[in-house]
């Protein structure tokens, strides 16, 4: 029967047009990602450029140093709370973190900004949060973060805080104590 | 999708084929059956959301926290939302379809009858997880019907629960919607064009693309979620470089197209009942279907005005702006359609008509507050306000609930042979309409004076309307009782309904068929000039 075919046939293609969609539906995952690349938005864990900049001596910022872990048992701390800098000028701080636990684990630190705004003027050359660190049971690192902070930064900000968060990366995902009744 | 088409050797006998009682319901494959159980379902779950508001507004009734506690209380905003979405609004249109669609192109039945059972079947056991997600330890999912991470990563076993049942609700209207197309394509009578299918049919198919783009992408994203929760991908986890930000775009990819997908099947039964009883064709037919596609088209481009709060480039904010106000074009098409209908008609005012009209002035309203809420620096401003939520209920209860009640008075005497009682029709028509504008038109200055949504607790200031708000929500409720009793009275002692029930009805399901409509109809497929 000639209506029963074409039924199918048209059955056929809309089910490959919803296969498709659910496809684009993760296909929006490295589209994002290539659009926050190009654009410049939420690129805080990638290494920028050197720029040539003339560095602005009449000027200080005072950049404020911050150090959490999330989930796992881990020592994390800066070597130092704060350091005064001139903006364009190349500074090296120190990070230092501990495996306090008897087992490996790996993880990854998350930086963020205080004030928001100061996140697109702070350049980092060196990170530790560009890759994802592994640390042996009681292994203690020192990890350097090189920057420049943005002549352009805005002048009435005159202190920014840069925070770090260790997140555990073994596929774990971190939940908070008392609600992870589903493992 | 065994038989496409039933073929009985005998097929004038109603009652010789088909199993009575619950067997009779788990098994058919009758469009007629489906669309009853579609509806009868969608208003189950119309009345367990209901409750769910009702325990929301009691608890706002007073500042402070009386009722429920505020873990509940986000419970029940969720649960509210994704079952009023995906259970009651959703399924009702659905069940439209499955009565209206064949008869209204002369067709026996849909294009896959089996399939379509199973679309049906679906359904129960997604609103079983939803609500018996309660119960579980953690309690429901309490992320908001949006289901936003980091949230949504965190919660306890409730969370999965929805997550399947929003699989299983994707996957029973994606059946739906390539049984719709398919039947709307390759079945209709001879003669009957495109261009001639009843406009409801015409919302429809658009409908029915709308879901098979859309729904496909709401599965995948919350099956990342899933995945975020307990196979180790960082979609949306920043800890392994994922973005929570993601997934409302998204989300809200499939998000604004769902508005659509609610409102033009009630765009499609507003433009069958304005014209009945105005005695006179719809104005603009050929526009009414451009416009309604064009819609569908924007509203895939137009999604990131839900997240003007989110930090994006100014760029960005103004193309989504602006986007977004040019969706009020084809919109004022269509109303300016429907009151031109209606000018120099001869009107009558019967229950079907008096919902319709309703529509007119709320949907018009909910849209003006849409428009509103497109501008970027006022949506920053009210942006998770009151003013937001009572928007989108004018859009989603005085828009497509509204256009239910229409279509079920409308098209009652032709499903039951009988007639509703026109005096309570009209009592649930003025409650409803008074009840509804008192809970929800407060709610804009509300929000304009900013009181946010989802939180159980609110300051004193905010008192008075909300206690407003909470009466109208409870008068709304009750109203609602009055229309399971109109219906029910109809279906057991309604009187005679004629075949032609509305004088100003002209599609092939008044023009050719008795009331009630036969069990199968269309055999013959009848010939459209
Ligand atoms: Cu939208």
């Amino acid at each position: 029967m000639s209506q029963r075919s074409h039924n199918r046939s048209t059955l056929t293609r809309l089910a490959i047009f919803a296969v498709a969609m659910f496809g684009f539906g993760f296909a929006l995952v490295p589209f994002y990602r290539a659009i926050c690349e190009v654009t410049g938005l939420n690129n805080f864990i990638k290494p920028d450029a050197p720029l040539n900049t003339q560095v602005d001596t009449s000027r200080w910022i005072t950049v404020e140093l911050d150090a959490n872990t999330r989930g796992l048992p881990w020592s994390f701390a800066p070597r130092q709370r704060s350091v005064r800098v001139h903006p364009g000028q190349l500074v090296q701080v120190v990070y230092e973190v501990r495996n306090d636990s008897a087992s490996p684990i790996a993880g990854q630190a998350i930086p963020s900004y205080g004030p928001r705004i100061a996140a697109g003027y702070f350049r980092k050359m060196e990170c530790f949060c560009f890759q994802k660190q592994e640390l042996a049971p009681g292994e203690v690192r020192q990890m350097p973060v090189v920057f420049v902070v943005d002549p352009e930064l805005p002048k009435d900000v005159a202190t920014v805080t840069l925070s770090y968060t260790f997140f555990e990366l073994n596929g774990a995902t971190p939940k908070p104590a008392g609600n992870g009744v589903s493992g | 999708m065994s038989t496409a088409v039933h073929d009985h050797p005998h097929g004038h006998d109603d009652h010789a084929h088909h199993p009575s009682g619950l067997a009779r319901y788990l098994t058919t494959t009758n469009h007629k059956d489906i669309g009853t159980m579609y509806l009868w379902f969608s208003f189950a779950m119309f009345l367990t959301g209901g409750v769910m508001a009702l325990v929301i507004r009691a608890e706002l009734f007073q500042p402070g926290l009386q009722v429920v506690n505020p873990d509940f209380f986000n419970q029940m905003t969720t649960l509210h939302g994704l079952i009023m979405v995906f259970g009651a609004i959703m399924p009702a249109f659905v069940g439209f379809a499955n009565w209206q669609i064949p008869m209204m192109i002369g067709a026996p039945d849909m294009a896959f009858p089996r399939l379509n059972n199973w679309s049906f079947w679906l359904l129960p056991p997604a609103a079983l997880l939803l609500v018996t997600s309660l119960f579980v330890p953690g309690g429901a999912a309490a992320a908001g019907w949006t289901l936003y991470p980091p949230l949504t990563v965190q919660m306890g076993m409730g969370m999965d629960l929805a997550i399947f049942a929003v699989h299983i609700l994707g996957m029973s209207s994606i059946l739906g919607s390539i049984n719709i197309i398919t039947t709307l394509l390759n079945m209709r009578a001879p003669g009957m064009t495109l261009m001639k299918m009843p406009l409801f049919c015409w919302t429809w198919l658009i409908t029915a693309y709308l879901l098979l783009a859309a729904m496909p992408v709401l599965a995948g994203a919350v099956t990342m979620i899933l995945t975020d929760r307990h196979f180790g991908t960082h979609f949306f986890n920043p800890a392994g470089g994922g973005d929570p930000v993601l997934f409302q775009h998204i989300f809200w990819f499939f998000g604004h197209p769902e508005v659509y997908i609610i409102a033009i099947p009630a765009f499609g039964v507003i433009s069958q009942v304005i014209p009945a009883f105005s005695r006179k064709p719809l104005f603009g037919y050929t526009s009414m279907v451009y416009a309604t596609a064009s819609i569908a088209i924007l509203s895939f481009i137009v999604w990131a005005h839900h997240m003007y709060t989110t930090g994006m480039p100014v760029q960005a904010q103004l193309f989504f702006m602006y986007a977004t106000s040019l969706i009020a074009v084809p919109t004022g098409v269509k109303v300016f359609n429907w009151v031109a209908t209606m000018w120099k008609g001869s009107l009558s005012f019967e229950t079907p008509m008096l919902f319709a009209i309703g529509f007119l002035f709320l949907f018009t309203i909910g849209g003006f507050t849409g428009l509103v809420l497109a501008i970027v620096p006022i949506d920053i401003q009210l942006h998770d306000t009151y003013y937001v939520v009572a928007h989108f209920h004018y859009v989603m209860v005085a828009g497509a609930l509204f256009a239910a009640f229409a279509g079920v008075y409308f098209w009652i005497p032709k499903w039951t042979g009988r007639m509703y009682d026109e005096t309570l029709g009209k009592w649930h028509f003025w409650l409803s309409f008074i009840f509804f504008n008192m809970a929800f038109f407060v709610q804009h200055f509300l929000g304009l004076a900013g009181m946010p949504r989802r939180i159980p607790d609110y300051a004193l200031q905010f008192a008075d309307f909300n206690m407003v708000s909470s009466i109208g929500a409870f008068g709304f409720g009750l109203a609602q009782l009055l229309f399971l009793y109109v219906v029910v009275k109809c279906i057991r002692s309604g009187e005679q309904a004629p075949a032609k029930a509305w004088e100003g009805a002209d599609t092939l399901e008044w023009t050719h068929l008795p009331s009630p409509a036969p069990y199968h109809s269309f055999e013959t497929p009848p010939m459209v000039k």
